[in-house]
């Protein structure tokens, strides 16, 4: 009798990659703020403190600029610096470290030191945290070349992806999302390295394809299953590495559906969608049976009140009625 | 060898290498004006004893961070001056590959980790260097340790004192050093600063401070000696605060018209190079005729530089995207400006 394969949470995949890591190779170090003896705001670090010592997992001082610089400082020594920042939102305090200097290191000096440091934070909405704290940016880090953005949706591909970030010689941008470090799925034992600069079809279809990446994945597989119910085959893209963005595995399912839907958890204008609908554009402009829509979040700073939080981010409901849109554009019929 | 002499020649040393840094630096300054050089130029006229005192201090096993005023630690660290020219001049043979220009000089093997064009944008990298070495090594005598050269404008920046922060709780080997040229850009230190006595600036972090004369490599190397010992075996950050003066404008392109005729004669007569070169002659280091040879010398290995840079190859667009990343990952971006994307399918 085969037992159900366990599934553990994307936080404990997290968790996991990190002591593995920090067990395989001294030159890991963590640091960030609260992630020692407090174990982390989200329990990512929970247990490592005690595990690797005050050396390893490193508490800081509430000074983004100063610690991201830091560890930047200190991967140029050849230390694999995992720093993590408590939200997206307070990255933005050490902008100036990851943007002018962490992305401009290894190139701007001629190609003689490599950063190999890894950003990790939650991007995401929806927690009633209110405008300061809810915000997703995470395109502001993938148009600086120089930068690797990497965003997991699965607990297998936050170890993958984590352990790819870890021993990669770049500095990588480690996108994570409040909801989802309490979602399940089976992670595979043993030494898993994902191939940053690929994005996966997570569920193959015929009619339609949906574009997204991190939490967006798991609403457009829940979407793409109910149209199942109706005859109507979804394919989902998980793009998984905004920077570099695999253009081309989007591009074939587009040129085989004819139709496509951007579903992305940043504002409109200037967004990801953008990206994707101008690439579309050009790869795939013969084959497109309708305009590539796009769902992204209402353009206001995200308030508090429940029911205007709801309105203002896209969900299954927003990402289900555009692809209905679409189908009766062009005619479709199941 | 009696300490005499190893002073003398170390105090000759000290003047070969200021007046190399003048020459290369008046040179700098015309190659600007023959647009030979591009963006921006910083030189540092009349800070040459402040740059080659600091150096004298640094050891092998020692990492060093700087300003975008850089040519001088450059030189003083051991870069090739034909090298450190060739960058200003944008070519491939420069120091960065003429990828970084006067601004951003490096050398990973002389561990001079770069001039940083973002004003403190250099202190937490040299912060998490030090950071690295505590990591890695033990205290001692021979322990390496960081030094990070800053300017008088930058004391007034976040990074800077989240950075003595972070130096101080966690116990790390390395010198802050400010040159304190008086200016920040166009600004006095008095009207940009608080607290204007900068060697002050670390008694909020308990980081002791120290004041000593740039005007005087002999001052300098010996305050940035004690401040790096005890940042190699006790693991205690220092700051240490050159007073110096900058005989130009911020950079090539500044006439400087924010400061009194009074204010420049003062500063030209205390010009630290010739200063320190009547203070050896007087001294009997030197002789009218071995610092004529010292100045001589400079002269032609600045020209040796110059031809250098002349004669060596521009970068080829073809080698735009070689550095883009460390490690190469499917996908990166190879498109020029108007080029189709290149999608494999």
């Amino acid at each position: 009798m085969n037992a159900e394969p366990a599934q553990i949470t994307y936080r404990q995949a997290l968790n996991d990659t990190l002591r593995a890591e920090l067990t395989r190779d001294p030159n890991v170090i963590l640091l960030g703020e609260e992630i020692g003896k407090f174990e982390g705001s989200y329990k990512i670090t929970a247990g490592l403190l005690k595990e690797f010592g005050p050396e390893r997992v490193r508490d800081t001082p509430i000074a983004e600029e100063g610690f991201v610089g830091a560890a930047i400082g200190a991967a140029m020594l050849g230390l694999r610096p995992v720093v993590e920042i408590m939200t997206l939102n307070f990255s933005l305090i050490a902008i100036d470290q990851i943007v002018n200097h962490g992305a401009k290191i290894y190139g701007m000096f001629g190609g003689q030191t490599p950063v190999p440091v890894v950003i990790r934070f939650p991007g995401g909405g929806g927690q009633q945290l209110a405008a300061t704290h809810s915000q997703n940016l995470e395109v502001w880090y993938a148009h600086v070349p120089g930068l690797k953005v990497i965003a997991p949706s699965t607990p297998a591909d936050a170890k993958a992806m984590l352990t790819a970030a870890i021993r990669d010689d770049d500095p990588v941008i480690f996108l994570e999302n409040l909801a989802l470090y309490n979602t399940k799925g089976v992670v595979p034992d043993g030494e898993q390295v994902a191939e940053i600069g690929r994005a996966a079809v997570v569920r193959e279809g015929t009619d339609l394809t949906v574009i997204t990446y991190s939490r967006g994945t798991l609403i457009a597989l829940e979407v793409a299953r109910r149209f199942a119910e109706e005859g109507i085959s979804l394919e989902v893209v998980d793009l998984r590495s905004l920077r570099p963005l695999d253009r081309a595995t989007f591009c074939e399912s587009v040129r085989r559906t004819s139709r496509a839907v951007v579903l992305e958890d940043d504002w409109l204008s200037y967004g990801i969608g953008a990206e994707i609908s101008a690439t579309l554009m050009e790869c795939a402009f013969d084959y497109l049976d309708a305009p590539v829509r796009r769902v992204a979040a209402a353009e206001v700073p995200l308030p508090y009140a429940k029911p205007l939080e709801l309105a203002a981010l896209p969900d299954a409901e927003d990402l289900a009625r555009v692809v209905r849109e679409v189908l009766a554009a062009t005619g479709f019929r199941s | 060898m009696s300490e005499e002499v190893q002073d003398a020649r170390q105090l000759t040393d000290y003047y070969a290498q200021m007046v190399l840094i003048r020459r290369f630096e008046l040179v700098a300054d015309q190659m600007y004006k023959r647009a030979r050089i591009g963006g921006y130029c910083h030189l540092n006229l009349g800070e040459e004893a402040t740059v080659v005192g600091l150096m004298a201090a640094l050891r092998e096993q020692d990492y060093l961070f700087t300003t975008y005023r850089d040519h001088g630690y450059a030189l003083a660290r051991g870069m090739e001056p034909g090298r450190v020219m060739a960058e200003l001049f944008g070519k491939s043979t420069g120091v960065a590959k003429g990828r970084g220009g006067s601004m951003h000089m490096f050398d990973a093997g002389l561990h001079m980790l770069g001039g940083y064009g973002i004003v403190g944008g250099q202190i937490p990298p040299a912060t998490g260097a030090a950071l690295a070495l505590a990591y890695r090594t033990t205290a001692g005598p021979e322990a390496g340790a960081v030094l990070c050269q800053l300017g008088d404008g930058t004391t007034n920046i976040g990074a800077f004192h989240e950075s003595l922060n972070l130096a101080a709780i966690w116990k790390l080997p390395i010198v802050y050093a400010i040159v304190n040229n008086r200016l920040g850009m166009g600004t006095a230190v008095e009207a940009a600063s608080g607290e204007p006595d900068l060697y002050k600036r670390g008694a909020s972090y308990r980081i002791p401070g120290e004041r000593v004369d740039g005007n005087d490599p002999v001052a300098v190397r010996q305050g940035a000696d004690a401040m790096l010992a005890r940042a190699r075996e006790e693991r205690r950050p220092g700051l240490l605060e050159l007073m110096s003066y900058r005989l130009k404008g911020h950079s090539v392109v500044d006439p400087a018209k924010y400061r009194s005729q009074s204010e420049v004669e003062t500063a030209q007569a205390a010009d630290p190079v010739p200063a320190f070169r009547a203070r050896l002659l007087q001294a009997d280091v030197l002789t009218e005729e071995s610092a004529r040879a010292i100045e001589d010398d400079a002269e032609e290995k600045v020209g040796a530089a110059v031809a250098f840079a002349e004669n060596s190859p521009d970068p080829a667009p073809s080698e735009l995207f070689d550095f883009a990343y460390a490690q190469d990952v499917p996908n990166a971006p190879r498109a020029l400006p108007g080029d189709p994307l290149e999608v494999e399918l």
